[in-house]
């Protein structure tokens, strides 16, 4: 239980995605522009990442491994995240109406985010448990959504701000992001994963 | 109703301290803490204060004169020396001029007015500066030197001496690097207690006083000092430093209480490292802080508690400057989450 707790938390906060690996940085910094398509997009990508995660756990151990495919990862894994992306939506669609709401418009935008195939690929190659990998993926959505939180907060702080005009728009919002990764330097030495 | 007149937004009443008297009562408040530094560790912090507030001063009025502003009043109010004087306190004494240097212009250009000057910045500038110099030279960053006191066997520069490490990088003959510096005692206690010595045993070091480091804990009661005269004056107010300490004391009491070998006490963290100088200098800036008495409340209290996980499970042997930085970016959550109610709505 602590070695998964320790897993969430190394996810999550000492190698976030975003602001420490630099992975999905362009959905990061473009659902960021309000709190609530923050929250929507990190809810988004949650769903999809951790179905996304379980599905390639088994296409790895029961397909690839069986049958000593392992050049066919990549390919398989992006695969894999599609379909997770297209049941996502359609589960969405049928069951939830609330949920499609309040995800619907962004899952396709997921099929952009590196992240997802970054946390894939890393499971794969710590050749994570299947619980494991669940929580590893659980982790990187909340890292996702706490960054993705954070910018928001500051973004629309910043339209307030008296920026110089040469730094107006997607820079002074990229200055902003490399502060909060140098802040977030600061979980180093928590966990080692 | 047109008037024809642009009604600025309420309040209308002004206050009779502006910014000038304000950080000028900082400054002052910083002062025995200053004096107290320099009789335990030497001239360093003079020296590093007076490059940093040059280049501060020199950054400012260039960005100003580069967005067409005018640089006389944004000068003279003192900002800048502000956060020269608390990023030289963060600074190891023994350091290089060009890092103090480097520090404050990164402070002041990127972290203050890239986001638009005095009164718009989103993290404290002091504390970008210091981070960015921890990350980016951390051999630099962590040489410190140990106390002039009577048992400790230091050796120290004389005046000169630091002036000419400072600007030359040079030594006196037969004097290395190594002579000079010592670990700092929350670094000694973080190596300690990771190779498995007990607290207890670690404190009888001869770098160790009565709560935290040997004259760390000096300067650690004149900043308390200073603090209480920006209480007193009503430069600061009382929620940030109560709750940034109390969330710093809860979990070392509690986890002391619990396992009093593997875990330091409660004094040595209060009174070792920036608590004081971030309880009552760092965390209090107006600007980068929640904006009602609850936010701040709530800010504080996460500060000390970062600084505590930071200090007893991470990578840091310090970490005020990294739980500023990361409760500055959450104040804008914390701002939302905690408005004030207005009157008449529920």
């Amino acid at each position: 239980m602590g070695e998964l707790l320790l897993i969430v938390v190394a996810a999550a906060l000492v190698n976030n995605f975003v602001l420490v690996q630099f992975l999905g940085v362009c959905p990061a910094l473009g659902a960021s522009r309000r709190l609530e398509g923050a929250i929507g997009m990190a809810l988004a990508t949650g769903l999809v990442l951790t179905t996304a995660s379980g599905l390639s756990f088994l296409v790895d151990h029961f397909v690839l491994q069986r049958f000593e495919l392992q050049y066919l990862r990549l390919l398989s894994f992006v695969l894999v995240i599609g379909v997770s992306l297209q049941l996502a939506n359609r589960l969405s669609r049928s069951f939830s109406p609330f949920l499609q709401r309040l995800l619907g418009i962004y899952v396709p935008l997921i099929a952009s985010n590196c992240a997802v195939l970054g946390v894939v690929l890393l499971n794969s190659a710590a050749s994570r448990s299947f619980v494991a990998a669940l929580f590893y993926a659980a982790g990187a959505s909340l890292g996702f959504g706490l960054a993705l939180a954070l910018l928001a907060g500051l973004r629309e702080r910043l339209q307030h701000s008296d920026v110089p005009l040469a730094f107006r728009g997607p820079a002074i919002v990229f200055v902003t992001a490399g502060i909060l990764s140098l802040a977030f330097l600061g979980f180093t030495g928590f966990a080692r994963l | 109703m047109t008037t024809g007149f642009e009604l600025a937004p309420a309040p209308h009443a002004r206050s009779l301290v502006g910014v000038p008297l304000m950080m000028r009562r900082v400054l002052y408040a910083l002062a025995p803490a200053a004096i107290t530094y320099v009789w335990f560790f030497g001239w360093g912090l003079v020296i590093n204060f007076a490059v940093a507030a040059v280049t501060a001063l020199v950054s400012e009025g260039a960005v100003l004169r580069l967005r067409g502003r005018r640089t006389r009043v944004a000068l003279n109010d003192g900002s800048a020396l502000v956060t020269a004087a608390l990023l030289s306190f963060a600074l190891p004494p023994l350091v290089p001029a060009w890092i103090p240097a480097l520090g404050s212009v990164v402070a002041i250009v990127v972290a203050k007015h890239l986001f638009g000057g005095l009164g718009k910045n989103l993290f404290n500038p002091a504390m970008v500066g210091y981070v960015f110099l921890l990350v980016s030279f951390p051999v630099e960053m962590t040489q410190w030197i140990p106390p002039r006191m009577g048992d400790i066997d230091y050796m120290q520069l004389s005046f000169s001496g630091q002036i000419e490490y400072s600007f030359l990088g040079r030594l006196p003959n037969a004097v290395d690097i190594d002579t000079l510096t010592r670990a700092t005692p929350l670094d000694i206690v973080k190596e300690g207690l990771r190779s498995a010595h007990s607290f207890a045993q670690l404190r009888g070091g001869s770098l160790f006083g009565d709560f935290g480091g040997r004259g760390w804990e000096w300067v650690a009661n004149l900043i308390v000092l200073g603090g209480l005269y920006l209480l007193y004056t009503g430069t600061i107010r009382w929620q940030i430093p109560v709750s940034l300490l109390a969330g710093l004391l809860l979990p070392a009491t509690a986890f002391y209480v619990l396992d009093a070998d593997h875990y330091a006490a409660p004094d040595f963290h209060l009174f070792s490292g920036a608590s004081m100088l971030g309880a009552f200098f760092i965390a209090t800036d107006p600007v980068s802080a929640p904006a009602s008495d609850r936010g701040r409340l709530i800010y504080g209290a996460c500060i000390g508690l970062l600084t505590y996980a930071i200090r007893t499970w991470g990578g840091y042997p310090d970490g005020i400057a990294f739980g500023v930085l990361l409760m500055n970016a959450a104040v804008p959550l914390i701002d939302r989450y905690t408005r004030p109610r207005i009157y008449g709505q529920g």
